[in-house]
């Protein structure tokens, strides 16, 4: 379903287009290419043919039943984790690049946080033979360096940011940067749903296919759909792709787990809970600022969690009522990621870690469909140094 | 019409191109900026001040770190524009901002904030035509001027639009790209300010990558003048009040020759 105007290309009161007039022209010519690549059949069935040969779709529903009995809940987790390159990202990559190369564009930018999406995004352009430069913060790519090799692998630039607080909100900063000096023949593909009208929009939709899969798998198992579909919220894209598959179903409560970082008092990426409207990336939206209209600087153990801001999509969703947003601290996602290692044999991406933590605060009854939107295999060397379990004995 | 633009026709009404340098606000401390101010009013026509930001995405390396040097020392959007209200003078002046801290302060106490600080126009580069309508009722009703930017790809429709807008001036961006120096200026930088020279009766101003006096000479000579924006910044930081001043006589000097020639 759609839920944003597309004439003025808000969500409610938030999303819109504040963005330097030089990109005002490649912005409505992605729109139109959009429209027009979703009116013809033809996209639609080539993307659908790359989700199941390349991706490796539709990915599982896994019930996991250790971990329900810990928690007392029946937890079923979407796993995304099992796409092609590690996360949900990949959704999103395939589908803006095949955009691109639509519109005759000649190369690829992104900007990554945790390096999922610059990895999705490498693989994407590698697999359309487009070079690509991915933007990532100095702290992301020290705290990431798995994904900063992947994506030179593949063939990918990254550059290094050293801007600001070094990380995605930097990074997304620095790749509008290069949009604005090469927008006649590149494409951003950009991360998440946040952005300028129309991206939060195109994200959205590429990503629904989660929700889409994950409503029609639980029905088939269980015949009924869930109590509650839980997802991590940095940007919130593979959020707002599993909530799209339940909008119409109200008895269905939506719920995003924010970073609480060192706790909402301390430093945070919590913009729902501690945002106030403000613009940034191009949107309105809620964001985490200073009283001058500062951007701040987030905080949390993931990094693509670590952003100061938030899509439109979801302000509107708190704001209208219809999805609602809590938070996990850096600690108690490391309690979820080492349970769900230690039940179930499967390592979390820390992202997905704090969706994992509101289930485990939250106890039973009742069925939880839990968004597992990537692996943990990036984060090995973080959990490893900031607890024992990197000790060999 | 604003105090800006019947300011800047009266300088122009002898054929002469402005000049208008760009100071980062608070740079380089506290205690200097008045005398930056005074320094590079010399040469100009009028004065654009940025206000420290966070995430200015239009800026290039020299600009942002300028930025990040003020808001390291305190200096936020606020304390700059105080800045600016305290270091009086006569010189006509803009602000050039990002739209959040507006957004922030609410958009008719900021225009109120910055007429009280004897500023006369406003630039918000990330806020185009489409989401602009309220900010330039509220700036009109403060009587602020409105500087829109035009860039090489915005459709001849848009030109007209957005030069339709304008109160004080246009800024013809000269090339896709963010503020900073550049060898040459953009060979696209004649069909912007021409296609904007078409559009409005307003000054058009040539700016983004205008680095030195031939340049601004080059400009000049298909616009009404130019923004200087790194360049100063950048002799600012490295050679202070006067590196900045003696760089601005030598493109004051360009200018006049150019409106020789025209």
């Amino acid at each position: 379903m759609t839920v944003v105007d597309s004439s003025s290309g808000r969500f409610g009161e938030f999303g819109g287009r504040f963005v330097p007039e030089a990109l005002m022209g490649a912005l409505d010519e992605l729109e139109r290419a959009w429209e027009t690549a979703r009116a013809e059949g033809s996209f639609d069935r080539e993307l659908a043919a790359l989700h199941k040969n390349v991706v490796g779709r539709p990915t599982p529903l896994y019930e996991a039943e250790r971990f329900s009995e810990r928690v007392g809940a029946q937890v079923l987790l979407k796993r995304e984790d099992l796409a092609h390159t590690g996360a949900h990202k990949i959704n999103n990559t395939l589908g803006q690049v095949l955009l691109a190369t639509r519109m005759n564009k000649k190369r690829i930018i992104a900007e990554t946080g945790a390096g999922q999406h610059g990895v999705a995004t490498a693989t994407a352009a590698a697999y359309f033979g487009l070079p690509c430069v991915v933007y990532m913060g100095a702290v992301d790519v020290e705290r990431q360096s798995l994904n900063v090799v992947r994506m030179r692998m593949l063939g990918a630039e990254v550059v290094s940011v050293e801007a600001g607080s070094k990380t995605l909100k930097d990074a997304i900063n620095e790749a509008l940067r290069d949009w604005v000096a090469n927008v006649e023949d590149t494409h951003y593909v950009i991360g998440s749903v946040v952005g300028p009208h129309p991206f939060p929009e195109i994200v959205a939709t590429l990503q629904s296919v989660i929700g889409t899969e994950a409503r029609a798998q639980v029905l088939d198992l269980l015949g009924r759909l869930p109590d509650e579909v839980v997802a991590c919220v940095g940007g919130g894209s593979n959020a707002i792709g599993m909530f799209r598959g339940f909008y119409r179903d109200e008895a269905v409560a939506l719920i995003g787990v924010e970073a609480a970082g060192e706790g909402l008092e301390g430093r945070h990426g919590a913009s729902i809970a501690r945002g106030r409207p403000g613009v940034l990336h191009g949107a309105r939206s809620l964001v985490l600022q200073d009283d001058d209209g500062l951007i701040a600087e987030a905080h949390s153990i993931s990094a693509g969690l670590d952003y100061p801001g938030v899509g439109p999509e979801h302000s509107w969703l708190q704001a209208s009522g219809r999805a609602s947003y809590h938070s996990a601290t850096d600690d108690e996602a490391l309690d979820a990621f080492k349970l769900l290692g230690s039940t179930e044999g499967i390592l979390p991406a820390l992202e997905p870690a704090h969706a994992l933590a509101y289930v485990m605060r939250r106890g039973g009854p009742g069925t939880v469909l839990v968004g597992l939107s990537g692996r943990g295999d990036k984060d090995v060397a973080t959990v490893s140094s900031i607890s024992s379990m990197g000790d060999v004995t | 019409m604003s105090a800006l633009s019947s300011g800047l026709e009266e300088r122009r009404a002898g054929g002469r191109k402005l000049l208008v340098p760009y100071v980062m606000g608070g740079q380089p401390d506290r205690d200097s900026f008045p005398r930056i101010l005074a320094a590079v009013s010399r040469s100009a026509d009028a004065l654009e001040v940025g206000l420290p930001y966070s995430d200015p995405l239009m800026d290039g390396p020299v600009i942002a770190a300028a930025g990040e040097r003020s808001i390291r020392a305190g200096v936020g959007p606020s304390e700059a524009l105080e800045l600016v209200a305290e270091a009086g003078g006569k010189s006509l002046r803009v602000i050039m901002t990002y739209y959040n801290p507006i957004h922030s302060a609410g958009e008719e106490s900021f225009c109120a904030a910055t007429i009280k600080a004897g500023v006369s126009g406003l630039i918000v580069p990330d806020l185009p035509l489409e989401e602009s309508e309220g900010l330039r009722r509220a700036a009109a009703d403060q009587g602020l001027a409105w500087i829109p930017l035009v860039a090489p790809t915005s459709s001849p429709a848009r030109v007209a639009a957005i030069a339709a807008t304008a109160t004080g001036f246009v800024y013809a961006v000269s090339t896709l790209g963010v503020t900073g120096t550049r060898e040459q200026l953009s060979e696209r930088a004649a069909a912007v300010a021409s296609a904007c020279k078409e559009a409005t009766d307003l000054a058009v101003l040539v700016g983004i990558g205008v680095s030195s006096p031939e340049h601004a000479h080059a400009a000049a000579l298909y616009s009404d003048g130019v923004v200087v924006g790194s360049a100063v910044v950048r002799l600012v930081a490295e050679s202070g009040a006067e590196g900045a001043a003696a760089f601005l006589a030598e493109v004051r000097a360009a200018l006049d020759e150019a409106a020789e020639t025209a």
